[in-house]
């Protein structure tokens, strides 16, 4: 069984963002790249996966839409532990453009497994892993919180409004991931370090598809108001501001 | 020409949730002018489907078919893409929901129509058609043009009104035909937690961090929330030490909540956790250090050691509230 873990590129979660040229681009001056955590979690699952013999994983790919700029990235991917990757050299305009370009890589090489991750958390899109099984005509589920494959069945966890459900699925099929597949992203290891610099990663040119959506331009959030400070031996105050002012109980 | 919004049903039932998005799209209908038409898929009686002409719905289809009872990604996406079709719809409304976000992607490439997810108003302008969401995890928003001819957009939990306009509805019931060959969902056992507040439907949250020092200390929480009818969330450092469960982890790789208040109790207020609850209406920080960054987004806020605050703060609440 084939794993493909696709992976997309964001700002450091504790970045300061920052735009240039009237609020129309991010400003990367500074910007550590990492990993999306959510992909970076299902690149640890699908590694474990293939760790344990009984599930018959034999590889672990990574796939990015993504230029030369972000390879640190994959990099660090294939320290963590991947075979190989794929990277499909194009800026990714939106959702639709991405899943459009990595069905076109998939769709004939054979995966039985695609994991995306719930959001980039850049974008917030929660689109492109529904889109991609849309595209390549798989079976998705979303929201999964737990994923093993026994007997050529792959068994899965779905969260769903307050409970979650046990599904079973042939494969190929894409897995939404979302909370609870690992619990801490795998650390790669000097040897991994080393061994990553060798590993292969295919480059493959974009095909030509048009976005549906574009970005015209950012906006900070606006300010909060002040917090109001109420005296820590008197907390009705806070009671009644909540009751009076804020109406919220 | 319509806009289409697909209403889901919690056995049998429809939630405030599914009201706000009933009222937005009708709202966008209004202007746009044409109507809303709400499509419920699955078994839902008569007297429920009626309560969504009160939020502007001008026709209700109710889609019903055995395998519609378990939520099947690919079945689901052909049906609502089918009345979608018949409908003319030129928007299609979902809830940025587990449901919403399964289903709202594989609608996108199957009607190729551009998402907004996650936006929180009406459309910014309807030509060209812009709209407004939240981006970098609540640190920054955008104004998204979406290009398609068809656009789907899935609205934020209780950032929307709910508005009565009183309309009477037409039902129209259709028992659908699906392709069974492409049904893969098997669904081998429903685990549900029954008698709690669902966290991503609670109007109120109370939430506990590391600075609550031990699970021990988690009564005079717990208390507050059944005070105040609401439900318990924790930081993750909170989940991942086993003090709590972990459907209760709220912020960036947990759930992300939009109540009308949420109480932060020994919580520092990282970026990872805000970006789960920046969209509190009202946020009230208990901390003792007054640097904490939660206070930097709170409305209200006690300085001071939690221990001693929440039970001063319990007397007051049930004396307010006369218990
Ligand atoms: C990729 C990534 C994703 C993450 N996702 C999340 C996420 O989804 N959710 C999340 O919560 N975190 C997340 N984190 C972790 C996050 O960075 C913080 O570490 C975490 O939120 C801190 O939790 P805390 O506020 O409970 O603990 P701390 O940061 O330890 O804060 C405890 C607070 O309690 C206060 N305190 C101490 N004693 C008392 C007292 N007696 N009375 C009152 N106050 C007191 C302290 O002043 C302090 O402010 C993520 C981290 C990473 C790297
Ligand atoms: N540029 C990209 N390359 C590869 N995978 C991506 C890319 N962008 C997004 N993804 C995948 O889609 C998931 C959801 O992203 P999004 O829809 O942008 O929120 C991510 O967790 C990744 O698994």
């Amino acid at each position: 069984m084939k794993i493909l873990v696709c992976i997309s590129n964001v700002p450091d979660t504790t970045t300061k963002i920052k735009f240039i040229d009237d609020n129309k681009k991010l400003d990367t001056t500074g910007i550590q790249w990492i990993i999306n955590p959510w992909d970076e979690l299902s690149l640890t699952r699908a590694l474990d996966m293939k760790d344990d013999a009984a599930s018959g994983v034999q590889k672990v790919t990574v796939a990015h839409v993504g230029l030369g700029s972000s390879e640190p990235t994959i990099r660090k991917a294939l320290a963590m532990g991947a075979d190989d990757a794929i990277r499909i050299n194009a800026e990714p305009i939106d959702a639709f453009f991405v899943a459009a370009q990595l069905s076109e890589v998939i769709k004939n090489a054979g995966f039985d497994i695609i994991l995306c991750g719930i959001e980039s958390s850049d974008y917030n899109g929660s689109t492109a892993g529904g889109m991609l099984a849309e595209f390549l005509g798989y079976p998705s589920v979303s929201s999964v919180s737990s994923i093993k494959s026994e007997n050529g069945q792959i068994i899965m966890t779905r969260e769903i409004d307050g409970g979650k459900e046990i599904i079973s699925m042939p494969v190929p099929l894409v897995a939404i991931i979302q909370k609870g597949i690992a619990k801490e992203p795998r650390i790669a290891a000097m040897r991994g370090i080393m061994t990553a610099r060798t590993k292969p990663i295919n480059v493959s040119q974009p095909i030509t598809i048009e976005s549906l959506t574009e970005v015209i331009n950012y906006e900070m959030p606006k300010p909060r108001a002040a917090c109001k400070f109420v005296d820590p031996e008197n907390p009705k105050q806070l009671v009644e501001l909540l009751q009076n002012e804020a109406k919220v109980i | 020409m319509s806009v289409l919004v697909f209403v889901e049903n919690w056995d049998g039932k429809f939630k405030k949730l599914t009201f706000e998005i009933v009222s937005y799209a009708s709202k966008l209908a209004e202007l746009l002018n044409t109507s809303a038409i709400a499509l419920s898929v699955g078994n839902v009686e008569n007297l429920e489907l009626e309560k969504l002409g009160k939020y502007g719905a001008q026709k209700i289809i109710s889609a019903t078919n055995e395998k519609l009872n378990v939520l099947d990604n690919r079945i689901y996406t052909d049906v609502i893409a089918d009345f979608a079709r018949k409908e003319g719809a030129e928007v299609i409304v979902l809830a940025n929901n587990i449901t919403g976000k399964a289903l709202a992607p594989r609608l996108s490439v199957n009607l190729s129509a551009g998402i907004g997810s996650g936006v929180g108003k009406l459309p910014i302008s309807l030509d060209p058609f812009v709209v407004f969401k939240k981006v970098y995890s609540g640190n920054a928003f955008a104004h998204v043009r979406i290009k398609s001819r068809i656009k789907i957009l899935t609205l934020a939990q209780n950032s929307f009104e709910v508005i009565e306009t009183g309309n009477n509805a037409s039902i129209e019931q259709h028992k659908i035909q699906v392709r069974d060959e492409i049904f893969n969902t098997h669904v081998q056992e429903v685990q549900k937690q029954t008698g709690k507040i669902v966290l991503t439907d609670a109007d109120i949250v109370i939430s506990g961090g590391r600075g609550m020092k031990s699970p021990d200390n988690w009564p005079p929480l717990v208390e507050l929330a059944g005070l105040l009818g609401g439900a318990l969330a924790c930081s993750r450092p909170v989940s991942d030490e086993g003090w709590r469960p972990h459907e209760e982890h709220t912020g960036q790789t947990g759930k992300i909540i939009a109540p009308n208040l949420y109480i932060a109790v020994g919580i520092s207020g990282s970026t990872q956790h805000i970006a789960g609850v920046s969209s509190s209406k009202y946020i009230v920080a208990i901390n003792i250090d007054k640097d904490a960054p939660i206070f930097a987004n709170a409305q209200y806020g006690i300085i001071g050691d939690a221990v001693k605050i929440l039970p001063k703060l319990i007397d007051a609440v049930k004396e307010v509230k006369g218990k």
